[in-house]
């Protein structure tokens, strides 16, 4: 019986360094599939590759054998020893790798929980896969339901609606205070990591324009040339301020850089266009007062970490419902996988062909109730020799097959073909554990 | 006569029922934020406009005259017109939410306009003017629009607040953002006051044919001036002072306010000159 297994690494446990060596570039990984495909200890297998995680998924023949003949093949590929990456690495067996690749589809397992481009980076894993013929029908349907637990996860949770950055919840607000962020401009005031953060992240929501102010002005052309912004002067951050949407203030000043009557004036001259102030400052750069003039929204980085925190709680309620979607789906999975196998197949489609020859033969009897007891018995014997003769070629074929994808094949036609559902498979197992 | 009376009055009850409808799907969106459920929405009210459209042309057909001569007449009208509009703005913007606090309202219009006496009577020879008509058309279109701007200026305030005191969850979501909300108020008050204008010119007009003066200061007369100066003067500072968000919501809400005085509360309260029927 062959066995699921996903083996690799990701953000949680290897660092970036690691991954990096150990990621397979896309024009590689064509390459790298065919190279899997060629250990007899597995038949099929998917490769993932972000730069969060090296994934390499496999339906095994011999699980011990293809986890080995993996890991050596990581080593030589990369041409890195083992002793480098293995302590990083991760193996899930089973129903814990089917888990496993239904919460990364799902961006459970993600850095920022709730991401959507996993669900695409694994598509396109899975079609170079499929273009290697490296996967077969445990992978497809693997992945397919991996898919429709990823879209279920998205349309039944909110996992991913809402921003838990700081830097995000400053570009959301933006959008609530002016609706789109194009042609908007910025202000930032002092250069830190945050504030230069907070002004990537608005860029890229489509603000326009970038001004740049700082105490010391060569410091302030060089950001500039790094945004292709405009720097301004220090003293003529009032000017600014009269042109901007949006302020970020980030400076180490130790008194208050903007004051109340200062903006209040500003803001006539702006004939009251509103403006959006971000004080990332410690101690803060702008008076807390100017947050009570009208127009004018103050949001310092505490006010920003607070809603960012209050996302994060409302996200990990919803990680625990899509949890609860995976877990489910995980159970389909399982059944369907059991089914794979021979003899509960067989068990189950002559139960069906029995319990149709019953049926039909009951109508019969009734409709002739003057047949003879012998007469009864010759027809009960005809039918079930029918039902023998009918299935005697296919399941003798099914027993007598040694290779295993052909055999899966046959199973899971079979079943398709004679609605020998996972169901009603799942409940003789159950049955049989009870008269056990 | 009967046959058909009886037609503008299912039409009607069925563009309510549709309405009705219409409501609940755009309140279980605001809650839920479900697409299907606005599109739904949309989709129903929709068809509650063209059943509410087939109504008043009934109506017209039956009564020979533009039916807008009593409270019943009215509300059915001004609904019309607050749903049309809205069906005009979600074409042109994706602000779905405003449907959840539209439909309400003409909810309440019809079924206000439900418990009304319906019949046609003959049309009072006050009202047979070539002007009433136009009179009352430019006056419910821009009481309809300044519906939309009154919704426009309680979304922002809520929205305002919300961001001014930091609370951003459910409710900012929902909302959309200032200054679009802001901007919808703004047009909007550009469409509704010049029809206001309008309104009470072809009100004078009418008024010198039907009692010789062009104003006698009875009641609606003065409650629509003071109606029009309240929103002369929003417009006034707008374009002047730049007045805009909040400033600019209280005073399209106390516009509103004013203008369903001087609809509904004229009627009710104070008796004058357009009092023509007890309803």
């Amino acid at each position: 019986m062959t066995e699921l297994l996903v083996i690799g690494l990701n953000h949680k446990t290897a660092s970036i360094d690691v991954r990096e060596r150990l990621a397979f570039p896309e024009g590689g990984i064509e390459r790298a599939l065919s190279r899997v495909k060629s250990f007899p200890s597995l038949k099929e297998n998917m490769i993932l590759s972000t730069c969060n995680r090296v994934e390499i998924y496999a339906a095994a023949r011999e699980t011990e054998k293809a986890i080995h003949d993996l890991k050596e093949f990581f080593s030589q590929y990369h041409k890195i020893s083992s002793k480098e990456f293995e302590k990083s690495l991760y193996t899930h067996v089973g129903e814990e790798a089917v888990r496993h690749i239904f919460r990364v589809a799902s961006s459970l397992d993600s850095m920022v929980v709730g991401e959507p481009q996993i669900l695409g980076q694994i598509k396109s894993a899975y079609n170079m896969a499929v273009e290697s013929k490296t996967s077969g029908l445990i992978l497809h349907r693997l992945l397919h339901r991996a898919f429709h637990v990823a879209k279920r996860v998205r349309t039944e949770t909110k996992v991913g609606n809402s921003a838990v950055s700081v830097s995000f919840v400053a570009v959301e607000l933006a959008k609530k205070i002016f609706g789109t962020l194009e042609k908007r401009t910025v202000l930032l005031i002092g250069a830190g990591e945050m504030s230069e953060l907070a002004a990537r992240h608005l860029v890229s929501g489509g603000i326009e324009k970038v001004l740049l102010t700082n105490r010391t002005y060569e410091r302030a052309v060089e950001l500039a040339q790094e945004f292709r912004g405009e720097s301004i002067p220090f003293e003529e951050m009032n000017q600014g301020l009269k042109k901007v949407d949006i302020v970020i203030s980030a400076t180490d000043s130790t008194h208050y850089l903007i004051e109340h009557d200062q903006v209040a004036k500003v803001m006539k001259d702006r004939k009251q266009k509103p403006i959006f102030f971000i004080d990332i400052a410690d101690p803060r750069d702008i008076e807390p007062k100017v947050g009570d003039i009208e127009n004018v929204y103050l949001y310092n980085i505490d006010d920003l970490q607070k809603v960012a925190n209050e996302n994060i709680q409302d996200r990990e309620k919803e990680a625990r419902k899509a949890e609860t979607i995976v877990q489910g789906e995980v159970v389909k999975f399982v059944n369907w996988y059991h089914s794979l196998e021979v003899t509960p197949t067989i068990i189950a489609l002559r139960e069906k062909f029995e319990a149709i020859r019953n049926r039909e033969l009951g109508k019969i009897l009734s409709l002739y109730p003057t047949l003879t007891e012998k007469e009864k018995q010759s027809l009960e014997a005809m039918t079930s020799a029918i039902i023998n003769k009918i299935l005697h070629g296919p399941l003798t074929l099914l027993k007598q097959t040694d290779e295993e994808a052909m055999s899966d094949l046959y199973l899971d036609a079979l079943r398709t073909l004679f609605q020998v559902s996972e169901k009603t498979l799942g409940e003789s197992d159950t049955e049989k554990e009870k008269e056990d | 006569m009967v046959e058909s009376l009886a037609m503008n009055i299912h039409f009607f009850k069925f563009a309510s029922f549709l309405y009705l409808f219409g409501t609940l799907a755009y309140l279980s969106y605001i809650i839920f934020l479900k697409d299907t459920l606005s599109k739904i929405a949309v989709a129903v009210v929709s068809i509650g406009f063209a059943f509410h459209t087939l109504a008043l042309l009934t109506r017209y057909v039956e009564a020979g005259y533009t039916p807008v001569t009593n409270l019943y007449e009215s509300l059915s009208f001004f609904a019309w017109m607050i749903i049309g509009i809205l069906l005009i703005a979600s074409l042109k913007y994706k602000v779905k939410v405003l449907g959840s606090f539209l439909t309400p309202i003409a909810l309440i219009l019809m079924l206000f306009a439900l418990a009304l006496p319906k019949e046609i009577f003959p049309l009072a020879p006050v009202l047979k003017s070539f002007w009433h008509p136009f009179h009352v058309i430019f006056a419910f279109l821009g009481n309809a629009i300044f519906t939309f701007t009154f919704c426009c200026g309680v979304m922002y305030l809520i929205q305002e607040h919300q961001l001014k005191s930091k609370r951003i969850g459910a409710i900012t979501k929902r909302l959309p953002p200032l200054n679009l909300l802001d901007d919808l108020s703004y047009q909007s008050l550009k469409f509704g006051f010049p029809l206001l204008t309008l309104g009470i010119i072809t009100g004078a007009v009418w008024a010198e044919y039907a009692w010789g003066r062009y104003w006698n200061w009875d009641p609606k007369e003065t409650w629509s001036l003071i109606t029009w100066l309240l929103y002369a003067a929003l417009l006034h500072q707008r374009l002047t002072v730049g007045w805009r968000g909040r400033k600019a919501a209280i005073m399209a809400i106390v516009g509103f306010l004013a203008v369903l005085f001087t609809f509904l509360g004229v009627n009710l309260i104070l008796p004058g000159l357009h009092a023509y029927s007890n309803w």
